[in-house]
């Protein structure tokens, strides 16, 4: 068969297509997740999942190894759903979002992290919101700017990386990194409200204590 | 800078109110110090008052951590097992018989059925 020809030929590229396969599996809950996040739609995430992995395999000469190659697979996924799955689902009319005080969530809970001295303060906040409610809190958000989040937050993505994947001016990246970061925190501190998280716990600080609390501190 | 803001702190738990100049300047700098990207002057600039100041190093730690928990947390999601198999079908399909599983720019290959 001819085909054992492709085979054959290329020993070394196939050894290492292996080694890609073996390594690159480890990284599809992250790729999923964010693609689910991207998409908004489990068929589609499914698809774009899919999609990245056909085309690092087949692009995988291109890889350079040593490199980071969560990273480089996550340029295709991001790359991909802003060709193909971005077009087709962008909404016309992009919300804007108010705008959110800086620390939002920091001068509600702030504190509460460091309440109990034998845990860690990440250990707390890793305790504070579900998976599901942070994930819900990132879909909240428009498009564009959780599409800035996720590249910088998630991907680890520089300014300018971001500013060139989604062909807008580094302003525009700050602008709708800064304005989504806080939104998400309001929508976190919503969450947590709901549950009552932050009366739950002690040291919280109420907004009355905070209204007065740039002018006469107290106790 | 005074040291004033000290019992404030400890009264408040460390809330970042602006106590100085200086903290008014590195608490608007969170998220670009944060992300690296600031200039190396304005870097040291504020990681030397993160060093002095414990409210706005507080501040500063709670961001760092949210924004690694919202990371971790927003990668939880499992796989569907389908996807997982549906993907590694298509890998070996293309490793054993598909034309195009080479990269791009790989000469010679015989397309299969030709």
């Amino acid at each position: 068969m001819s085909r054992s020809g492709v085979r054959f030929s290329s020993r070394a590229l196939m050894a290492d297509q292996e080694d890609f396969v073996r390594q690159a599996m480890d990284y599809m809950p992250q790729l999923y997740s964010t693609a689910l996040r991207m998409t908004q739609n489990k068929s589609d995430a499914e698809d774009l999942v899919q999609e990245t992995y056909l085309k690092a395999y087949k692009g995988f000469a291109g890889f350079e190894q040593g490199t980071n190659l969560r990273a480089w697979m996550f340029r295709i996924l991001t790359n991909t759903y802003i060709n193909s799955y971005r077009t087709k689902k962008r909404r016309p009319d992009e919300t804007e979002l108010d705008d959110v005080e800086d620390f939002y969530l920091y001068r509600r809970m702030g504190g509460l992290e460091a309440a109990r001295a034998s845990r860690s303060a990440e250990d707390e906040l890793m305790d504070w919101f579900s998976d599901s409610e942070v994930q819900a809190a990132i879909d909240a958000l428009p498009e564009s700017y959780r599409l800035a989040v996720l590249l910088s937050d998630v991907e680890g993505l520089s300014y300018k990386e971001i500013a060139e994947d989604l062909d807008i001016p580094i302003g525009t990246v700050m602008s709708r990194l800064h304005r989504g970061r806080k939104a998400l925190q309001k929508q976190l501190h919503d969450y947590a409200l709901e549950r009552g998280l932050t009366d739950a716990l002690p040291g919280a600080i109420s907004d009355d204590a905070l209204d007065s609390a740039d002018e006469t501190p107290e106790t | 800078m005074t040291h004033d803001h000290d019992a404030n702190a400890n009264a408040d738990s460390g809330a970042p109110f602006a106590q100085s100049p200086d903290c008014e300047r590195a608490l608007a700098e969170v998220y670009t110090f944060l992300d690296q990207e600031l200039t190396e002057e304005t870097r040291i600039v504020i990681a030397a008052h993160l060093e002095s100041c414990n409210p706005c190093f507080e501040a500063f730690d709670f961001e760092a951590e949210l924004r690694m928990v919202i990371s971790t947390k927003s990668q939880s999601v499992e796989v569907p097992e389908t996807l997982r198999i549906r993907i590694e079908e298509r890998l070996t399909y293309l490793r054993f018989e598909g034309p195009e599983g080479m990269g791009p720019g790989d000469s010679g290959d015989p397309r299969r059925g030709a």
